[in-house]
């Protein structure tokens, strides 16, 4: 069980792996994640689930190389199993026919938001596809988005491919050029998601976005997700992690995610599986 | 009892007492006068035959007495660790009025700790294979306790847990210094020698729900997931970085061991200025884990008095000795943070006590004006736990209480729906590893009968 059947570099620093998961392939929805440990001595971290195929009993995930886990997530080989996978958690993207959708995904942000715009162009809406990276070598998934968008647009902060800068400036010029929008999927960088939800309030167009704050057992449990929402707290791995961007302490968020960087500096320097450190 | 050095002990994470010597063990047992009535039997939750136990030890047979235990007690080595025997057995032991009680709770553990140091565990005779399943879901003490109530009965039994270790509260709630997870592993992999089938990373009511399981041939269901949800007080500041609930901080440390990092993965803060809101068990856990993470001051904050506290004495007294500071009558108000939205102080308000609320004891009321701050790195909300709803939200029929616990009947654990039982905090809010127990042998007589008539 949970055994690795592909593991491919979309890009020097991103992954795409394929992981043995029957009973979380059979479940999940669009929006979900899992809660994943490479070791017995590792960290619980949540990725979203990009796909998944029922036949083979298998689901997909995409994560950046961030850190210790993923690190060692990276350097395992295909045949070899993660220590332990929990899924699906969450609450499944709220799914409706509302007219035109716009999925904004910026860098790794793509993956989250690919299962979206795919659900959404099932349920019958014109899916206009926003997507970014810093450059045009670490721009993933524009293939798939482009399979499930009915309209796909591209922005890199260097101009090496499409729109010469942010997924911001691109979504401005739809709301400037009066193109409709019923709603909006924002998911990447915290100060992307944030800069979105900046564009999208003067005119009310409502905002989804999905949070990464830090998870441990991912159930709620114990309350390490917790996240702001119109000034409640909320459980990012219950109540989310998807919720109305206009209402999104961003600032808090923020705050949170940085509450072990000198940790996280230090377990990168002391390695177990050989991969990096000393 | 000899104890590790208070001084020595507040920067490790071994066990305080060290455990009887054979010798000291048979003559504790010898003071026991074997009364004809026990009067410490009633105020066992399982019903242990305290004085069969007992008298074994003091004729040296040590392997039997462990037997004896486990005829009615699965877990003793838990047990003898972690029941506030000072409110249950001991309290009512007749010794206990003019002198000590015989210390039954460290009879127990000598007895548990030297079977599994024999090697030699004793199996117990399994009943002939019923053909009926039961699915339990959970596997902290209730689950644990009739998964192995019911195998001995010849049902298949499939323990689901929604952790990648199994343990419940025994692995993520209580800590190493006072419950060493291997004797937890021990348990279990008992249970799986009886033929327990344990299945992990599996949260019943996401993916499979109870009815799930129902219709996929179990005969019966078990729910013993506990009262896993963290409480806040929501004041202001509470999401500060530094503020814990009880419930992170120490699933942290004890189930992704984050006191051994970078060993582990898992990194915990490690305030040097460290307030514990709360009076009971998990407040002494966590207030004892962050000394010894290198806690400065550690601080018990507590809104009543240490006479109104419910934690275990021996927990309370152990605080003490390692340098715990208590500020009994205060209560937070408001966390203060930093540029960085780090936790850097806490205002508290001073307390006194009222007229006694539903749980009896005096309530505490704020005293205008009497506003204090604290300053601290890191602060542990330790004030109780509440039900997760996703099993009653996943399970039509099944009736819960305006605080979200299952409604079952005390002596079978049946809940409002046929064939599904309940028992432990799910069922009575956040209580003890006995009491857990004392419900999953009930629900357990209970689902054999019923399963016999089908």
């Amino acid at each position: 069980m949970n055994l690795i059947k592909e593991s491919v570099y979309l890009s020097e620093q991103v992954v795409k792996m394929t992981i043995e998961a029957p009973d979380i392939a059979a479940t999940r929805k669009a929006g979900q994640f899992v809660v994943l440990m490479t070791d017995e001595r590792g960290e619980r971290i949540p990725l979203t689930i990009v796909d998944s195929h029922t036949r083979e009993g298998t689901i997909v995930i995409i994560f950046q190389i961030v850190g210790k886990t993923t690190t060692c997530l990276a350097e395992m080989r295909v045949g070899e199993c993660l220590y332990s996978v929990l899924g699906p958690l969450g609450r499944p993207t709220e799914i409706e026919r509302v007219g035109t959708a716009v999925c904004v995904g910026g860098g790794v942000g793509i993956g989250v938001v690919y299962p979206i715009a795919r659900a959404l162009k099932d349920a019958g809406n014109d899916v206009v596809s926003i997507i970014g990276a810093r450059t045009k070598d670490i721009l993933i998934l524009e293939e798939e988005m482009g399979a499930v968008s009915d309209r796909l647009l591209i922005a890199t902060d260097d101009g090496s491919y499409g729109f010469h800068g942010f997924v911001s400036q691109v979504l401005q010029g739809m709301i400037d050029g009066d193109e409709r929008i019923d709603r909006v999927y924002a998911v990447g960088p915290v100060p992307m998601m944030r800069v979105i939800c900046d564009v999208t309030r003067p005119y009310e167009i409502p905002t989804v976005v999905s949070l990464n704050p830090i998870m441990v057992d991912a159930t709620g449990m114990c309350g390490a997700c917790r996240v702001a929402v119109d000034g409640v707290t909320k459980l990012a791995c219950v109540d989310g992690p998807e919720f109305d961007g206009h209402q999104v302490d961003f600032d808090l968020l923020m705050n949170r995610l940085r509450m072990y960087s000198s940790h996280e500096k230090e377990a990168m320097e002391s390695c177990r599986c050989g991969c990096h450190g000393k | 009892m000899p104890e590790q050095d208070p001084l020595v002990r507040r920067h490790n994470f071994d066990e305080v007492p060290l455990g009887y010597t054979e010798e000291q063990a048979i003559i504790e047992a010898s003071r026991c006068l074997q009364c004809k009535k026990p009067l410490c039997v009633a105020g066992c939750p399982v019903d242990v035959d305290i004085p069969g136990f007992i008298r074994l030890i003091s004729e040296k047979e040590f392997s039997l007495a462990a037997r004896w235990i486990k005829d009615t007690n699965s877990l003793p080595a838990i047990c003898g660790r972690v029941c506030p025997q000072e409110a249950q057995c001991e309290q009512l032991c007749v010794l206990s009025k003019k002198q000590q009680p015989v210390a039954i709770g460290r009879l127990e553990r000598f007895v548990a700790d030297y079977e599994r140091a024999s090697g030699v565990v004793s199996i117990p005779k399994v009943a002939a294979a019923t053909r009926k399943r039961v699915a339990v879901v959970g596997s902290g003490p209730a689950g644990l306790t009739i998964a192995g109530d019911l195998i001995k009965q010849g049902h298949a039994v499939t323990v689901f847990e929604g952790l990648h270790k199994a343990g419940g509260v025994l692995i993520y709630g209580i800590p190493e210094f006072r419950l060493p997870k291997a004797i937890v592993d021990a348990e279990v992999d008992y249970l799986v020698k009886l033929g327990v089938e344990i299945r992990a990373n599996m949260v019943i009511g996401r993916g499979k729900t109870v009815d799930d399981l129902l219709n996929e041939g179990y005969d019966a269901v078990f729910l013993g997931v506990g009262a896993g949800a963290p409480v806040f007080m929501n004041i202001p500041g509470e999401n500060l970085s530094g503020i814990y609930s009880a419930n992170e901080y120490l699933t942290r440390s004890n189930l992704m061991k984050a006191y051994r990092f970078p060993e582990y993965d898992t990194p915990i803060a490690q305030g040097k200025e460290v307030a514990v809101l709360g009076g009971g068990n998990v407040t002494m856990d966590s207030v004892r884990t962050a000394l010894r993470l290198g806690a400065r001051n550690a601080y018990v904050v507590y809104r009543r008095t240490e006479a109104e506290m419910p934690a275990r004495l021996e927990e309370i007294h152990h605080a003490k000795e390692e340098g715990v500071q208590f500020q009994f009558l205060a209560n937070p108000v408001e966390y203060l943070g930093d540029d960085q939205g780090w936790v850097k102080g806490m205002r508290c308000i001073r307390m006194e006590l009222g007229e006694p609320d539903d749980s009896g004891r005096r309530r505490p009321l704020p005293v205008p004006g009497s506003e204090f701050v604290i300053d601290v790195d890191m602060v542990v909300v330790a004030i109780g736990t509440m039900a997760n709803p996703v099993i009653p939200a996943t399970t039509p029929g099944l009736e819960t209480n305006r605080w979200g616990y299952i409604v079952a009947r005390d002596e079978t654990g049946e809940t409002t729906r046929k064939g599904i039982y309940a028992g432990g905090d799910i069922v009575t809010g956040s209580a003890t590893v006995i009491l857990a127990m004392g419900a999953a042998k009930k629900a357990a007589r209970a689902i054999d009968a019923y399963l016999q008539g089908k």
